[in-house]
């Protein structure tokens, strides 16, 4: 299939895989941002055809995990009031909040469905004036403009019936968060495509510089990634911190910048928490003051309360690349994908619930 | 030392008290809802096997027994219809079990205000179906409920079968070293069903691969007497169906990822929408275990018939990794094909 096999190759893999072999000589720490990449990683085992000195790290990519079960709570509050059609991208549904979650209200009757994006929200909205249509805008810069879009069209249309329940996060504070931590063991990074094709790599020059640590924009298929990691190796073992762009078929330098624009004319930087890590300065965004109409939170007035995580979770380790999902004593036993403890379980991007699915019982038979 | 209290899950997402969706996903919540509620309050040894149809022992016969809902939206699609599919689901069901298909009851359930000239068409399918599988809808029940009560349509269709003496296959006679066989190409009806139900216009000609397998199975069964347990991957597709086995037979499966066939269309539609397609519907597809020695004769044995044309030996049951089904990719590298706990859902990115 065009497109898709060509960066599935597994002659080309090996021969990625033996260029990185050769031109390794001593340990590095590589982290991949995104849960996508992650993905691929663990359903393709990558991380095992790599030599022992690669080690990959699984970074905080995950929009899914990192949402905070105080607006996981909201939005089944909301989802659960009569005259409301919550509309949602499906791995959502199963996210827990800190008592229940959306599947379980659609099962109480709540209006839930779920949509490939928020312009189908708009176009229910649009047929039904009598009901409040609420989209969960969940996930990184990738998803920003068509949420954006979406309240746009819904403004220019005169929509009232429809708001937007924000939890969007950004990359780079994120990033930084690592690199300023004292604990921090990654050395390289391979910066997320799909974010990267809305925002450009300008962003991660400035971090890269002031960090003194190289990244690469990396796909999201095999190849892609094998690639990436080898041009990662290759500026470690030449003591490079420069940012190179592996994923040229998608992403510009300057990135898509009508798509940021209007990101920016519908959304402004804010503070927000993250699942598993905490609260994260300016690292997210929320809908501008005179898009309030549209601010689902505002509409139906729900209350922040706070959630706590259980104690024994290290999610905001492996979100970090501290530790393994391995590492933790509840991994496969009390915390599995159908009744996840934290963050990095809920959703099948997250590390611990790909390690889960593709690799658990390596550890069962070690063990 | 944190006490046990805190460590209970803080949402168990399998909650007692409604049910969801994912209860009739063919995953883990509907293995859950078989295990803990029909199970315990029917057991008898019958029921107890666990195959896709009771064999019943009557004096003077062997006898397959079988049931099947159906509740699919949209009532037709490309290669069928839930009149045809009612037909082809309980025909499979009865022909994984080696037995040969006799007579079929068929129960509606109708909305209040349901289209006659729907109706019409269904039946007119489902008649067509039971002639060219050479079985006979011998009784049947209809019921209407208000408006709002049902969605259009529901058909419940049981079968009864014969089965012939000595013939025993059972999901739990799977042995290391048997090979895995497969009908086709896996995913053509999920597909179908999810692009017409999404508005997803595909410029192929993608169809349900809906279709009654018992002359497929008759073949197979002819060629062989070391056919250890087939079954129909339907909801939960052939992940879900070799985990079955590979939990009743306490074995291990490793498949090949080269060796599965799935067409460019399902393969397209599923690296858009972020599925699986081993977790994709079949509705004409088998899976079989077949002892080593006979799996070249059952796979020949299926080329020849044209449900079996693109058949392949997906893999091998192993002694290693009891309960897992592993799959080998194209890398060298191998992963869990894990059972999913509901439907699988389409991811943010």
């Amino acid at each position: 299939m065009r497109f898709v096999d060509e960066y599935r190759d597994p002659v080309l893999a090996e021969k990625l895989v033996a260029d990185i072999r050769r031109r390794v000589t001593r340990p590095w720490v590589i982290m991949e941002i995104c849960g996508g990449q992650t993905h691929t990683l663990m359903r393709y085992g990558i991380d095992e055809l790599l030599p022992a000195q690669v080690e990959l790290a699984h970074g905080p990519g995950c929009p899914v995990c990192v949402t905070p079960l105080e607006i996981i709570d909201k939005a089944v509050e909301i989802a659960a009031r009569p005259g409301v059609i919550f509309v949602s991208y499906g791995d959502m549904l199963r996210v827990p909040g800190s008592r229940t979650d959306l599947f379980q209200v659609k099962a109480e009757g709540g209006d839930v469905r779920i949509a490939y994006s928020p312009m189908e929200a708009v176009a229910i909205a649009r047929r039904n004036p009598d009901r409040a249509v609420v989209f969960f805008a969940v996930g990184f810069e990738t998803t920003a403009p068509a949420n954006a879009m979406a309240v746009w069209q819904a403004k220019l249309e005169g929509l009232r019936n429809f708001s937007l329940l924000v939890s969007h996060v950004l990359v780079p504070p994120a990033i930084r968060l690592l690199l300023d931590s004292p604990l921090n063991r990654v050395q390289g990074f391979i910066a997320p495509g799909h974010v990267c094709a809305v925002m450009g790599y300008t962003e991660y020059e400035e971090l890269a510089a002031r960090y003194r640590i190289p990244f690469v924009v990396g796909g999201f298929e095999p190849l892609d990634l094998l690639e990436a990691i080898r041009m990662l190796v290759i500026q470690l073992e030449e003591g490079r911190a420069d940012v190179e762009n592996q994923y040229v078929r998608s992403v510009t330098r300057a990135g898509n910048v009508p798509a940021r624009n209007r990101t920016l004319d519908v959304f402004e930087v804010a503070d927000r928490k993250w699942r598993g890590i905490g609260e994260i300065a300016d690292s997210g965004y929320r809908l501008r003051p005179e898009f309030a109409a549209f601010d689902a939170e505002k509409v139906f007035g729900v209350s922040a309360t706070h959630a706590d995580e259980p104690p024994e979770c290290i999610a905001a380790q492996v979100l970090q690349g501290l530790r393994k999902p391995v590492d933790c004593p509840m991994f496969g036993n009390r915390c599995t994908p159908e009744c996840p403890m934290g963050a990095p379980m809920v959703s099948s991007e997250g590390a611990c619930a790909a390690y889960h699915r593709y690799r658990h019982f390596h550890t069962e038979v070690a063990a | 030392m944190a006490s046990a209290l805190t460590l209970a899950c803080p949402v168990p997402l399998a909650p007692k008290d409604r049910i969801l969706l994912g209860h009739g996903s063919g995953g883990k919540l509907s293995a859950a809802l078989v295990n803990d509620l029909f199970l315990p309050l029917f057991r008898n040894p019958v029921l107890d096997c666990l195959e896709d149809q009771a064999t019943l022992s009557v004096p003077g016969s062997r006898l397959a027994f079988t049931t099947d809902s159906f509740v699919v939206k949209p009532l037709f699609f490309r290669g069928g219809d839930i009149g045809s599919l009612a037909v082809h689901g309980t025909v499979n069901d009865l022909a994984m079990g080696g037995a040969e298909p006799l007579f079929l009851s068929a129960g509606f359930i109708l909305e209040e205000g349901f289209e006659m000239e729907k109706l019409r068409r269904i039946t007119e399918s489902m008649a067509a179906a039971a002639r060219d599988a050479g079985v006979l809808i011998v009784t049947g029940d209809t019921k209407v409920v208000e408006r709002g009560g049902a969605d259009g349509i529901f058909i419940n269709t049981a079968g009864i079968g014969r089965v012939r003496e000595g013939l025993s296959l059972s999901a739990a006679n799977a042995r290391p070293g048997d090979r895995i066989l497969v009908s086709g190409t896996l995913g053509d009806h999920g597909i179908t069903i999810l692009a017409e139900r999404e508005g997803i216009g595909f410029d192929s000609d993608l169809r349900s691969d809906s279709a009654a397998l018992h002359r497929l199975t008759a073949d197979m069964l002819a060629a062989s007497t070391q056919i250890r347990c087939m079954r129909d991957p339907t909801r939960g597709g052939l992940a879900s169906s070799l985990n079955e086995i590979a939990a009743r037979s306490g074995v291990g499966m490793a498949l090949n990822e080269e060796s599965i066939l799935i067409r460019d269309e399902v393969r397209g539609a599923c690296e858009m929408l972020g599925l699986d397609p081993l977790y994709v519907a079949n509705e004409g597809k088998l899976v079989a275990i077949v002892a080593p020695e006979d799996a070249d004769a059952v796979l020949q044995a299926m080329l020849r018939n044209p449900l079996g044309r693109n058949a392949s030996i997906a893999g091998t049951v192993t002694a290693t990794n009891p309960g897992y089904v592993t799959i080998r990719t194209s890398f060298g590298t191998s992963r869990i094909v894990d059972m999913l706990s509901g439907d699988q859902l389409p991811r943010i990115c």
